[in-house]
This record gives structure tokens, sequence and C-alpha cells, in this order.
């Protein structure tokens, strides 16, 4: 199963086995998410000057065609919406069957059932009056980055915008996760779920009413598809970070890779480290074996850190070019590069 | 008839051959080319049609916007701000 790593500058496929880095594709165009999918790889391209752009590959990255970028209707007139209705970025991509899902900066959920020849924003979700509360986490606009899905049931996360489930494939929303507080809001709105700041949600995919969250302040645990979060204090070194991860079969195993605090988005003493608990968060373990112990100052995004279908392999990218597989659950871990471009997510597939 | 050049770094993306088009107006020698190279239209226009926050227009030498005329024979370039490391 090759490792898929969207970098600022490119995309590398790296194949089982030698995880030798091999060429790059789209060199030096940003690639902000891929999906290997029903036999395609599909490429996310910000191209900044000239926009968003999507490619899909049916030949394991041989070659590569553009199909249609997922784009935001006209804003009606008379709306008092202060969100430009323009794409911004393609954050994450998710596929299920024949279905597609990409979830955008500005907030915008869409879908396609034809390989990408064609994208259809989901109107049930973006016509929601609770989207005029969202605002931006890290980029000037609101943004899905996390699709979570389980037959008819999708589960979201906004940055900031909270969680939000849909039971009908995408008919009709609720906002979910209850439970989430954030410490950086007034006292008024510190419990708003509409309002939270998940950086990162996964979901267990033999046990998919147990969900993880890497949130701004902090990790949670729900254990009721995401109706409701406790927060898991047993996190080590620190509780920042962006990144989490799941055991696909074992819910009460999970990966994160944690930060110094929101204003120092460092590893805790230059120190770089992963942190897994195999039992529901009540206590960690810190595995820094193979990983740089001094001087260290990676950081790991939403989308950098990745576990394969086995529960047993695992990589992330760093935001200064490191990449680094464990094939132990994260007990010892290789350095498969120190110097590829920043890594905005990394995949198995 | 307005000639269209089109930056090098954009030819590296999509296919956008300098053209020459009959039009009274930037964005309408736009149109033209777009009518010709579709694949061209996403690059420079976002999804409202307006032109990209990044992307510039001269007509003879100067800033121009998609409204401004364009005369017989105009060069109208399009380029790319010089932003990003």
């Amino acid at each position: 199963m090759p490792l898929y790593v969207g970098t600022r500058k490119g995309l590398f496929i790296i194949d089982e086995g030698r995880w030798t880095i091999g060429k790059p594709h789209f060199l030096g165009d940003p690639v902000s998410a891929v999906l290997p999918q029903g036999g395609s790889i599909y490429a996310a391209l910000n191209l900044g000057h000239f926009g968003v752009k999507l490619h899909r590959s049916d030949n394991r990255g041989d070659s590569w065609t553009e199909v249609a970028t997922p784009a935001y209707p006209a804003k009606p007139e008379g709306t008092d919406d202060k969100v430009p209705w323009k794409l911004v970025q393609v954050w994450t991509l998710e596929g299920a069957g024949k279905d597609l899902w990409a979830g955008t900066i500005p907030g915008g959920l869409f879908h396609s059932s034809d390989r990408g020849e064609s994208w259809t924003l989901v109107r049930s979700l973006w016509d929601r009056k609770e989207r005029s509360e969202w605002f931006g986490g890290g980029y000037d606009q609101p943004g899905i980055h996390s699709i979570c899905l389980n037959g008819k049931q999708i589960t979201i996360a906004i940055s900031c915008g909270g969680t939000w489930q849909s039971a009908d494939g995408g008919a009709s929303w609720q906002l979910a996760g209850r439970g989430l507080y954030a410490e950086f809001m007034p006292p008024e709105r510190r419990d708003d779920p509409n309002i939270q700041d998940v950086h990162r949600l996964a979901q267990c995919p033999s046990q998919p009413d147990v969900f993880w969250a890497q949130h701004h302040n902090g990790v949670f645990r729900s254990s009721d598809g995401a109706a409701s979060f406790q927060e898991i204090k047993a996190i080590a070194p620190s509780k920042f970070g962006f990144a989490v991860t799941v055991h696909p079969k074992k819910g009460d195993t999970a990966w994160f890779v944690p930060a110094v605090k929101d204003e120092c988005r460092v590893p805790v003493d230059a120190k770089l480290v992963v942190a897994r608990t195999r039992d529901g968060g009540k206590s960690f373990s810190v595995l820094r074996k193979g990983l740089p112990q001094e001087s260290a100052y990676d950081l790991v995004y939403r989308h950098g850190l990745d576990v394969d279908a086995t529960g047993n392999r695992l990589a992330f990218g760093s935001t200064t070019g490191g990449l680094w597989l464990s094939e132990d659950q994260g007990d010892s871990w290789r350095c498969l590069s120190q110097h590829l471009p920043p890594i905005h997510c990394v995949r198995f597939g | 008839m307005p000639r269209v050049v089109f930056t090098s770094h954009l030819q590296r993306h999509v296919d956008c051959a300098e053209s020459e088009v009959s039009a009274a107006t930037v964005g309408a020698a736009l149109d033209a080319v777009f009518r010709a190279q579709p694949r061209v239209r996403g690059y420079v226009l976002d999804e409202q049609g307006e032109l990209r926050q990044h992307v510039f227009i001269f007509v003879d030498g100067r800033r121009a916007g998609l409204g401004d005329a364009v005369r017989g024979e105009s060069a109208i370039h399009v380029l790319q701000a010089l932003t990003g490391g």
C-alpha cells in the first residue's frame, strides 16, 4: 500500500517496501489534499495566483488529468453573508464507493458521484443559518478539514464551526459535539458547539461510535457517535496539536503529535514525539525511538499523520519536511526524509 | 486585432498560446480566448467571473481591469503577481 505525501511543492508517491521518495508529481505546486479511491488518485492543488485545481490519475500517477474543481454558486443579492462565495482551498478529500466529498475553505462541503467530473455544493449544510457564526481558524475563512464517512452517516469538523453530522447521506444536518469547549472564547460562548475549533476529527471504522478529536485546547473522545465528547486530560507531553489518527479496529487506540501550545507551535523541549493511548485515553505512551530528540522544531499539520488499514503502520510528516514511518504502532520510527518541502498531508491507500 | 499574451507561468499549467481576438474591452478579449480555450478561464477568473486576486492585466503597459477598453493594435498581457517563496 503506497504512502501519498502532499507538500507545499508537490506530491510524492512512496511505494511500500523500499520507501524511497521517488519522483515528484506537480513539482513546485502546493498539494493541499490527496485521496486514493476506487483505483484512482485525486490530488487537490492550490496554485495561489491561478486558483484551486483538482487532478485525477487512473494509472497510479503515471499521468494526470485535470477534472472539475468545486465551485461556489453566485451569492444571492441582498444577503448579509460576509463570506465570499469563492473557493479558497480544498482542505480534505474523502471517498466511499462512488461518492467523493471535498471539504473546503470557506466552509462548503461538495459532493461528486462521477469521479470528480462535476461537483455539487451541499446546500443543506451551506444554507444553515448557524454558518454565519463560523469563523476562520488559521485561515481568513472557516473551513471543513475532516469528513468521516460511515454508510449514510457523515460527520464533519470545521475550524471554527464545530462538529456537524448527517444521518441521511448529507440531506440534513445536526450540530453535534456537546462537551467540547473553547477556553479562548468569552465565557458566554465557551461551550457553544457551533464555534468549536476541532483541529482534526477521526472516527474508528470498526467502532463508528468512537471519535477522537484534537481540539484547539485539548484532546477529546466520544463514545456515542460524536453526540458528546469527554476531555482526555492524560495526553502527554502537552495537549495542543493538530493531528490525530485512530486504529482502524480498536477504538481505544489513537495517536497524536503534541506541540507546546497555541502560541508556540513546536515540539515540547524541541524533542519530536508521538503520543499513543491504547486504553481510550486513560493513559498515554510518549513514543520517541527514532525521532529527533534535539533541536527539533517540526510541527505536524491536521492531515500530516495517518495509520494504514492494519493499524500497525503509521507515517507522519512535518512542516520542516521531515517524514517518518513506523511499522510497530509507533514504538519505533524510521526517517524517510528530512528534506521534503513542508508537508501538508500524508495518507496510506 | 488586440493581441492576448499569457505569462509563461500559466502556460506551465494550461495551454494558452498567444492569440489575436476581435474585442473592444479586456473582458471581451478574454471571453474570446476562453471560448476557444475553455480551460484557461478558471485560471484567470474565479467562479464568480472576477479576475483572480493575484492575476494582473496590463494593456499596452498599463494596469487594466476587465471593463477597460482596448484598441485594435493593443497588447493585453495577463501576468501573475510575484509573491510567495
